[in-house]
């Protein structure tokens, strides 16, 4: 049993191990996906090279893969350590080692790593898998918990808790000056990653930088086109709170079902920077691109800050964000502000969902999970309060990433959520928060 | 295209089974928001607790089924209690974003691969309601025209829409009851309830527990009519669908969720139907829409129609206007 929950744990650090592929590391993690060249046809396969923690090739180790728990195929390593299984099609395999044929002291390097779910195989590829192989003697039982993971888990936390935090800053902008919870705003992030897609690759082939700041413009385009088609018009209707809550909620459903029609189902990602070698820093690896991420959403995060105090925009939100009528009196034109709001709200979600395209995959659930783990940081660091959302959002990608030190990796969007739950229960008002009276 | 084929699969798809057991969800989250203005978002939550203590009961325990369905309801109690109490104080928009969470959370976790050995994990239960079917009296199928259900849709359509139409009786009669008049003082003014000396918070409880534990039995009946359970069936979007019915066919009203669940399942395999049709047909260009885009255009339909109905007819088919006064707090 436990060694299931381990596969779990292990097969997901792994998979953050594909992303972030060390460079230092005893064996290159991924090759990349070498296109299947003239042949017409497309012939998948899932290939490796297996080799114990000396560098020694593994011979005779059959390495089995499955999909949905039917057996695909299997191969044994030859006098190299190399195997190679061919596939029916692209899609998402399961990559199984058998650890009964190994040597004795050898062992996947995390208990349980000998089970790789979720390898992603794109059409025509041949996709490298490498089982990390150590001596069978780290992480026991969990009982010491290296240092060196939990930074490294501190930087993926911060890199993903600075993903959400930009996104989440235009929810609470929303919520702050129109007191709607945009239900809606998951699907900007997938229309932003989504729009880059479509741009940089082919016909397009749009450099990505160029792409993502075009996508920035298209989400802050759909978003305020929403809010003159649809919010304005309903505000003036005096529609209430709840009727607009729930119409958001139709509108999340409409627009992530249209972009699954656009987009399909499968998961994709983006052409440039899908696969690099790590930087080493110290105890902590970190690809150039999640680097790079990381430093601009701060950049970004910062930028929207000094917006908001220092431009006239920037303070009529925070005026309107305080009390409506009042700013409205005092000269301020609120639909402007608003409108303004969700143009930037929308911008900033579109560039987060580049950067979560960008670190992780684009898929047209995206923006709905990651919706859940907005409201989350939203919530968590006080609903209306920008910097709040900022805070908050940077606690729940932490906990979610710190969280799979001790539990399952599948469950750490759970952590986060349960975070907001038990949030609510001691100071609803948030860490940011005014407090008022509720209930 | 046989356009009689398509409407007698949406009339099949509008009193089938699902229908009722949409409706007897929806039942439970009109008590909640119609009646209470409670904003459960998770109610299919309710549903996933509901369906996986029936299964687990009779799968790990050997208990009978009725104790299963039993087993459900109880944890709905328990559900509602433990998610009631941090967030009924709270203002209207936080139980919303806090049950939905709940619900990802408790379906996280049944997935989850620790929780396996009882759960099943990704792969979920099968095969634990065969004493249902084993009591089946219709010996039968029912043919009517072009409309055919088979016995065993029969068995479960007359328990299904037999629960959901005592469930509804039984809304009647609470809601014309003191206590009904209490919950409806609550979700028009809470202030107002609370300065005439009531507990807020209790009728709030006893709202939430009720409509759930209707829910968990909608979960055991969807149970039951699959005879196989995964977690990743109890997604948010099930939710959704519930909301889109009961404010369909008119919240705070007795029949507004029947109605709600009939127009709802017709129109939506109607649609289906009528895609998967006009395809075949060669009417819809296949650069246009593939097949699998079908599952697609139906949820941005249920989207769509959601928010028309929100801004055009908050009120539904059946509804008050005048009674439901949509707004937080």
């Amino acid at each position: 049993m436990t060694a299931r929950l381990w596969a779990a744990i292990a097969a997901v650090l792994l998979g953050m191990l594909l992303l972030v592929a060390p460079a230092g590391a005893a064996t290159p993690t991924v090759s990349p996906p070498t296109s299947a060249g003239a042949s017409e046809e497309a012939a998948e396969t899932v290939q490796g090279t297996l080799r114990d923690p000396d560098r020694e090739p593994l011979e005779g180790i059959t390495i089995t893969v499955t999909q949905d728990g039917q057996e695909i195929g299997s191969a044994v390593t030859d006098a190299e350590g190399s195997w190679a299984v061919p596939l029916p099609g692209p899609g998402t395999y399961t990559v199984t080692l058998d650890v009964s044929g190994l040597p004795e002291g050898v062992a996947p390097q995390a208990e349980g790593g000998e089970v790789l779910d979720g390898v992603t195989v794109r059409p025509g590829a041949a996709q490298g898998v490498i089982f990390q192989l150590g001596t069978g003697e780290v992480e026991e039982g969990g009982a010491a918990i290296p240092v060196a993971r939990v930074l490294q888990l501190v930087v993926d936390g911060i890199k993903f808790g600075a993903i959400i935090a930009i996104t989440a800053v235009g929810l609470s902008l929303v919520f702050g000056t129109t007191k709607l919870i945009n239900f809606a705003h998951g699907e900007f992030v997938t229309i932003g990653a989504v729009t880059a897609y479509f741009l940089s690759t082919a016909p397009g082939n749009l450099p990505i930088v160029l792409a993502a700041v075009l996508a920035m413009a298209v989400g802050g385009a759909v978003a305020g086109g929403v809010e003159v088609g649809l919010w304005r018009p309903l505000r003036r209707r005096g529609a209430g709170l709840i009727q607009m809550f729930i119409v958001a909620i139709g509108l999340s459903l409409l627009l992530r079902h249209l972009i699954l029609i656009v987009f399909g189902s499968r998961r994709q990602q983006y052409d440039e920077f899908s696969l690099q070698a790590s930087w080493t820093l110290g105890p902590v690896r970190i690809t150039p691109r999640d680097l790079v991420i990381t430093v601009l959403a701060f950049a970004i995060m910062i930028g929207v800050a000094v917006m908001l105090q220092r431009t006239r925009i920037g303070t009529a939100m925070r005026a309107v964000n305080d009390n409506k009528d009042l700013a409205e009196a005092s000269g301020i034109d609120v639909q402007r502000v608003i409108l303004v709001v969700w143009l930037l709200g929308g911008a900033l979600a579109a560039i987060g969902g580049v950067f979560f395209g960008l670190t992780q995959a684009i898929y047209s659930e995206m923006g709905f999970e990651l919706l859940l783990l907005m409201f989350a940081g939203v919530i968590l660091g006080g609903l209306g309060s920008a910097y709040g959302a900022m805070l908050g959002s940077l606690i729940i990608g932490l906990v979610s990433q710190l969280s799979t030190l001790w539990f399952p990796a599948s469950l750490a969007y759970m952590w986060a959520l349960l975070v907001m739950i038990i949030v609510l229960l001691v100071r609803p008002q948030g860490i940011l928060g005014r407090r008022e009276r509720v209930g | 295209m046989d356009v009689l084929a398509v409407l007698s699969v949406a009339v099949r798809g509008a009193l089938g089974p699902e229908a009722a057991i949409y409706a007897l969800a929806a039942i439970g989250l009109n008590i909640h928001f119609g009646y209470t203005g409670l904003l459960n978002f998770g109610q299919v939550g309710f549903m996933l607790v509901g369906a996986y203590g029936t299964a687990i009961s009779v799968l790990s325990f050997d208990a009978p089924l009725w104790v299963g369905v039993l087993v459900g309801m109880a944890c709905a109690v328990v559900l509602a209690l433990i998610l009631g109490i941090p967030t009924l104080r709270l203002r209207g928009d936080y139980l919303a974003i806090a049950t939905i969470a709940a619900a990802e959370v408790l379906r996280y976790l049944y997935r989850s691969s620790f929780a396996e050995p009882v759960t099943g994990g990704v792969f979920g239960l099968v095969q634990f309601a065969g004493e249902f079917y084993a009591v089946n009296p219709y010996t039968a199928p029912l043919e009517l025209g072009p409309l055919r259900f088979s016995e065993r849709a029969l068995w479960l359509m007359t328990v299904a829409w037999g629960i959901t139409f005592l469930a509804a009786g039984l809304v009647w009669l609470l809601v014309h009851s003191p206590w009904g008049r209490v919950l409806r003082a609550v979700r028009e003014d809470e202030d107002a309830a609370r300065s005439l000396g009531k507990n807020v918070f209790a009728y709030k409880m006893q709202a939430l527990v009720l409509g759930g534990v209707l829910g968990a039995l909608a979960g055991s009946l969807l149970a039951i009519n699959s005879q196989a359970i995964t977690p990743d069936a109890f997604i948010p979007i099930i939710t959704f669908y519930l909301w889109t019915i009961m404010i369909l066919g008119g919240a705070s009203r007795v029949l507004g969720p029947i109605l709600g669940s009939i127009v709802f399942w017709f129109l939506l395999t109607f649609l289906d139907a009528f895609l998967r049709g006009a395809m075949s047909a060669g009417w819809i260009p296949g650069g246009l829409l593939a097949p699998s885009d079908i599952g697609a255009v139906r949820f941005a339909a249920v989207g769509l129609g959601l928010m028309l109905l929100m801004v055009f007819r908050p009120a539904g088919l059946i509804g008050n206007q005048k009674e439901l006064r949509l707004d937080v707090r």
